[in-house]
């Protein structure tokens, strides 16, 4: 940029900007009316597919299989796309350095809360779980107000939360996240009490991080927007996959598995069902938007929702890969102190939903 | 100049690395390209998230990897 037409630039560049956010407006609003008038299509859709184009038996296996399938996955998808679209602008203003200034210096409790809804919104990626619990732990935040946070991230997104909403409705949903958000809480509370800071292990605790300053966040919408796009073609792209996979079991359940197979099994009179759900999820490693749609099908099949659930969150929440890396950072007593709360809570939430609904 | 990437091989870290690689090589810098593995040394520069950036020990990006375009900007500066 030449100097002396410094000033002159900045206007034009304001004026500029502003007409391109006013063009940018334009292609959103326009891109949302496209999605939902598709989105309101897709039932009668996928009926006109399976039924008429293909000719299948209405009510028959194969027939309703074809039809959830073909309903449920577009619908997913789309889902998807707005979600990650919406919280990947929301995450353009949220550096995991705010997180971390948010938190410094919080009480517990107050700092627990804040954490496990902090860990909803911030980026998050578990290859980066190590620098980020040294982050907060030499920034002095509290050994519990960091598990809060380190629970609540990868358990609490914002794929579960569209899958289970698309495939099990809002109220599922909002217990999801409700149960998600105390059992971050009262975990990351729990072991601030056992006072396992020794367990850390010694290397961190010598660690001398000279604290980066808090990067430049300014950026402009269209630089937001483009970071909401960059989530879709990167999350979405990295998910489809398994949500098709998903789906494609869900579906084959829906047609084939008869119905109450699962209430021996996974359903309320098993009393056992919810520990061994928690413990065979644990050395599974499935994101959430694999292993929703089978969840899905197996609750139409007589599982009871607190089993289920209690399944999920231990497949999400307590992921051996995840705890490899916080090797690393944490001696096995304090790793084995984290699966057993975490565990706990999770068994709680099973039981609980179990009794009351 | 020295540039630093800092990661320790996600498919996110390799993307930053062969995208300031490529910048690098179309502005004609004369550069050098080391890849920081090592965990202590990338919590040493106080980053958060990987893959992050550095120039001459600066760390100027973390926990994305932009296009060659941004990347030229940044190391233009």
């Amino acid at each position: 940029m030449d100097h002396q037409t410094n000033g002159d630039m900045t206007t034009e560049e304001t004026i500029r900007g502003s007409f391109l956010s006013k063009h940018l407006g334009l292609k959103i609003a326009l891109f949302l009316i496209a999605w939902f008038l598709l989105y309101r299509q897709l039932l009668p859709l996928a009926r006109f597919i399976s039924y008429d184009l293909i000719g299948l038996q209405l009510e028959s296996h194969l027939g309703s299989a074809v039809e959830f399938f073909l309903y449920d996955t577009p619908k997913v998808l789309m889902l998807l796309v707005l979600v990650v679209f919406g919280v990947g602008v929301l995450r353009s203003f949220i550096t995991p350095e705010l997180t971390r200034q948010i938190l410094a210096g919080r009480r517990e409790s107050t700092g627990n809360v804040l954490a496990a809804l902090l860990g909803v919104v911030t980026p998050f990626c578990s290859c980066s779980a190590v620098p980020l619990f040294i982050g907060f732990v030499t920034a002095g935040i509290p050994l519990g107000i960091t598990f809060s946070f380190l629970i609540s991230a990868p358990m609490v997104n914002e794929i579960a939360l569209v899958l289970l909403f698309g495939l099990l409705g809002w109220k599922v949903a909002a217990l999801y996240f409700i149960t998600g958000i105390l059992i971050a809480t009262i975990a990351g509370w729990t072991i601030g009490r056992l006072k396992l800071e020794n367990h850390v292990e010694d290397w961190v605790r010598e660690l001398q991080v000279n604290q980066a300053a808090m990067p430049d966040n300014r950026q402009s919408w269209e630089e937001r927007i483009r970071f909401g796009i960059d989530a879709v073609q990167d999350i979405v792209g990295r998910v489809w996959l398994y949500v098709v996979i998903g789906i494609l079991i869900g579906a084959a359940i829906h047609g084939f598995v008869p119905e109450n197979f699962m209430a021996g099994i996974m359903g309320k009179s098993a009393w056992w069902s919810v520990p061994v759900s928690v413990v065979i999820g644990i050395p599974m490693y499935t994101n959430a938007a694999g292993i929703i749609p089978v969840v899905e099908a197996l609750l139409g099949k007589g599982a009871a929702l607190g089993t289920v659930l209690a399944f999920m969150m231990s497949v999400i929440a307590l992921s051996f890969p995840e705890m490899v890396i916080l090797r690393k950072v944490l001696k096995p007593r304090l790793i084995a102190t984290f699966i057993a709360v975490v565990g706990a809570g999770i068994l709680v939430v099973g039981y609980l939903f179990n009794l009351i609904i | 100049m020295k540039i630093q990437i800092l990661g320790t091989g996600c498919a996110k870290c390799k993307k930053l690395a062969k995208n300031a690689e490529t910048a690098a090589q179309e502005l004609h810098l004369e550069y050098e390209l080391v890849k920081v593995t090592d965990i202590q040394e990338i919590t040493a520069f106080g980053v958060l998230m990987t893959p992050a950036l550095a120039i001459d020990g600066q760390v100027k990006l973390s926990g994305k990897a932009p296009s060659v375009k941004e990347l030229k900007g940044l190391l233009s500066t």
